[in-house]
């Protein structure tokens, strides 16, 4: 056994997928992606049906009385003690890092947030420090460009397990974008509070990625990807293409697809 | 140079401001390639991320121990400064400091003052308080020297022209000085203000300066600057009068070399500063410089409202680095004057609300697409992220259910209270919420094309005719 494989935890036989409200409406095709992996992986994944959403579009708002009532209903999804994946590093930091503080007030809730928080893991991370994936390249040639949440850069530290990921698949070169670490802008009720910053910061966020010549954009984060899709296809659409110039899809679509799918 | 202070709210013409600078080319890219070199000049000096680490914690924890100390240290500094000869004035609000200093200069017949950097002069306006009361103060930090001959402010708390380029100054030294001609040139540019303010020097009978860090045990005043400036305003007129923060004091004088290497290598990339300036005393018998008295202002102005909430005093760890509006993005695309406050960025957006208050500042706190570029930076690790988010629910919460800050329920809209326990009503309830995402997912062709803000400069959110849930049911 390696070094890095005696120190990973054990490797699970079942996980909860807590898919995140804008997976489940706007890019079902993802979590579904994520899933097929994690099974192809050997694990059983758990979908609890009353899962809605982690809550942090109120709690990022400032109204913490509506988070705590979401959130609430989300910390009875997870009896079983196996580790929660969830496929955006944002909702997996505000899982992880304000569930305990969310519930300061009572310590029972408190306990059960903290219980629940150790469990999380964003699903690029788990696919690298929890399971330790092989991934076998089936695809040809090809230039990606990957944009890492900046929850999932700051918050959850998981800015490496992303290109970890991609480097594994020989046939696919990573393209380093310019100020690849700045924000593209999204910031939940942000992008609709401040659009004129919102939308300067996604042009430049976009203009970034298309510069660098990359067939597609991927990331972990379909928030970012709403936005910066949403704006490349507006752009697209201004100038009169239609073929689009910045495709983009979630990291775990992009891993089955050239790993050979979900067998 | 303006008639008046400018009493706006930051709130109001917020968007009006930073929209124009962000339709702007020209300043998009200036303000870029500024914060594009200040962050590689600052990463620069911190190769090694543990060194940081470990340093950011320390910077921390000396602050920490300042605040958790701060009416014993400020007593003790008081009465070292006392005892070391240097006077020790208290102003609860900018009133009281600008009448304090103007007294100052009324019982030394002051009429010339030259002023070193201070941020706190700029908070208290101190400048049209002078004005008013027929002191003419010089600012001599070529930044605000510029500033005050073009009427304006500051626009980052570190290089407050950053906003202007060669050719504004030399239009504006060509204009504004008497015998000088356009020239572009830089370092002549430099000479020009150099040769006028070196006059100001010789003439001042009194010189006001900031303070960076005040420490308890020994009653001493550190001032750190690049320009000399500081430690002519300190040392050339007969009167020294410092004023500051309540907050910037320091336990130890060991405390301060930690703080002083984060505070330059964070906000320019050096090492070191040119000046490092440590004051103890006026004048002593024997000596061939120097002031003969010395004043110190302390200053309130609101810090005592942060200072009572555990929570919100990380605040007032701030040693005004301003690196966390170098690594913001949104600082670098609206600039510093869009936020109508003395401190602008991230660091403004949580300081400003206590010193003007919500009401002025409700709009400041969402300005942010909470990214954390800020507390990454932070060489005092103020969680500023988090308590933008206090900050957001102390503004929408109801007047008087909230904590009592000055303005608490400024932003408090009924409506909007309705629309969020609407979403949680929904979102809370696992039936309601797949009746609700049922309703949406199968009838998304009824979903608006136009969706404010959204749309401006994105094709419109549409949900897929299908959940994930629905996907996954159709599997089995």
């Amino acid at each position: 056994m390696t070094e890095a494989a005696t120190c990973r935890p054990p490797r699970p036989q079942a996980v909860y997928f807590f898919a995140t409200c804008v997976v489940d409406q706007f890019f079902p095709g993802a979590g579904l992606d994520a899933i097929r992996l994690l099974e192809r992986e050997g694990i059983t994944v758990h979908f609890p049906e009353n899962q809605t959403c982690c809550g942090q579009p109120a709690y990022t708002s400032g109204f913490h009385d509506e988070a705590r009532r979401v959130a609430r209903a989300q910390l009875e999804l997870f009896p079983e003690p196996w580790p929660i994946v969830v496929p955006s590093g944002s909702c997996a930091g505000m899982m992880k890092h304000h569930y305990p503080a969310l519930f300061a007030a009572d310590p029972a809730l408190t306990a059960k947030a903290v219980a629940v928080s150790a469990r999380v893991y964003e699903f690029t991370e788990f696919l690298v420090t929890v399971l330790g994936i092989t991934l076998e390249d089936r695809g040809g040639p090809t230039k990606v460009v990957l944009h890492t949440s900046c929850s999932a850069r700051r918050e959850m530290g998981v800015h490496l397990t992303g290109r970890a990921l991609l480097g594994q698949l020989n046939q696919v070169s990573v393209a380093q974008q310019e100020h690849e670490a700045e924000c593209c802008g999204f910031g939940g009720t942000f992008s609709v509070k401040h659009p004129e910053i919102s939308g300067a910061m996604v042009q430049d966020k976009v203009n970034a990625l298309r510069a660098t010549g990359a067939e597609r954009v991927v990331s972990a984060d379909c928030g970012c990807l709403m936005n910066i899709l949403g704006h490349a296809a507006w752009k697209d659409r201004q100038e009169g293409r239609t073929r689009p110039s910045l495709p983009g899809e979630h990291i775990a679509t992009f891993l089955l697809k050239r790993t050979g799918g979900a067998q | 140079m303006s008639e008046k202070p400018l009493h706006f709210m930051p709130t109001e013409g917020f968007r009006e401001r930073s929209k124009a600078v962000v339709e702007n080319e020209f300043l998009q890219k200036s303000f870029r390639a500024a914060m594009d070199f200040l962050m590689t000049k600052r990463a620069a000096q911190f190769p090694d991320a543990d060194e940081l680490e470990s340093l950011r914690r320390l910077g921390e924890r000396i602050r920490q121990n300042s605040l958790d100390k701060l009416p014993a240290l400020l007593t003790q500094l008081e009465t070292n400064l006392t005892r070391n000869g240097i006077h020790v004035h208290w102003a609860e609000n900018a009133d009281q400091a600008n009448a304090i200093i103007l007294d100052i200069c009324k019982k030394h017949g002051a009429k010339r003052m030259v002023k070193g950097k201070s941020m706190v002069s700029e908070e208290i306006e101190f400048n049209h308080a002078a004005e008013a009361a027929g002191v003419e103060a010089i600012e001599t930090d070529m930044g605000e020297y510029i500033l005050q001959l073009a009427g304006e402010k500051p626009s980052h708390i570190i290089m407050p022209a950053i906003h202007k380029t060669k050719q504004q100054i030399a239009k504006l030294f060509a204009e504004q000085i008497p015998g000088v001609a356009y020239t572009e040139d830089v370092d002549a540019l430099i000479q020009i203000g150099r040769t006028v303010l070196r006059q100001k020097f010789l003439e001042a009978d009194i010189g006001l300066s900031g303070v960076n860090f005040a420490v308890a045990e020994t009653g001493t005043l550190c001032l750190v600057e690049n320009e000399g400036n500081g430690r002519l305003s300190t040392t050339a007129p007969r009167v020294h009068v410092a004023i500051t923060g309540i907050e910037k004091v320091v336990e130890k004088l060991e405390h301060v070399p930690p703080l002083f290497s984060l505070l330059t290598r964070s906000a320019t990339g050096q090492a070191v500063t040119t000046y490092f300036n440590m004051i103890s005393k006026p004048r002593q018998p024997g000596e061939k410089d120097g002031p003969e008295e010395v004043h110190l202002v302390l200053l309130d102005n609101g810090r005592t409202q942060p200072y009572a909430d555990e929570e919100l005093r990380k605040t007032l760890q701030c040693i005004r680095c301003g690196a966390c509006m170098n690594h913001c993005p949104v600082y670098t695309h609206i600039g510093g004057h869009a936020y109508g406050t003395t401190y602008p960025g991230p660091i403004g957006e949580i300081i400003s609300p206590h010193l003007m208050g919500l009401e002025a500042t409700a709009t400041l706190p969402s300005a942010s697409s909470l990214c954390g570029a800020c507390g990454e930076v932070c060489p005092v690790k103020i969680p500023i992220p988090d308590l933008l988010v206090r900050l957001r629910s102390e503004i929408n919460s109801k007047p008087g259910s909230g904590s009592p800050l000055q303005g608490q329920g400024a932003g408090y809209s009924r409506l909007m209270t309705a629309v969020w326990r609407g979403w949680a009503a929904i979102y809370a309830n696992p039936a309601f919420y797949r009746l609700y995402s049922w309703l949406v997912s199968r009838f998304n062709w009824l979903t608006p094309a136009g969706q404010g803000g959204w749309t401006s400069v994105r094709t419109p959110l549409r949900p897929a005719p299908k959940r994930l849930r629905d996907l996954l049911a159709e599997r089995e």
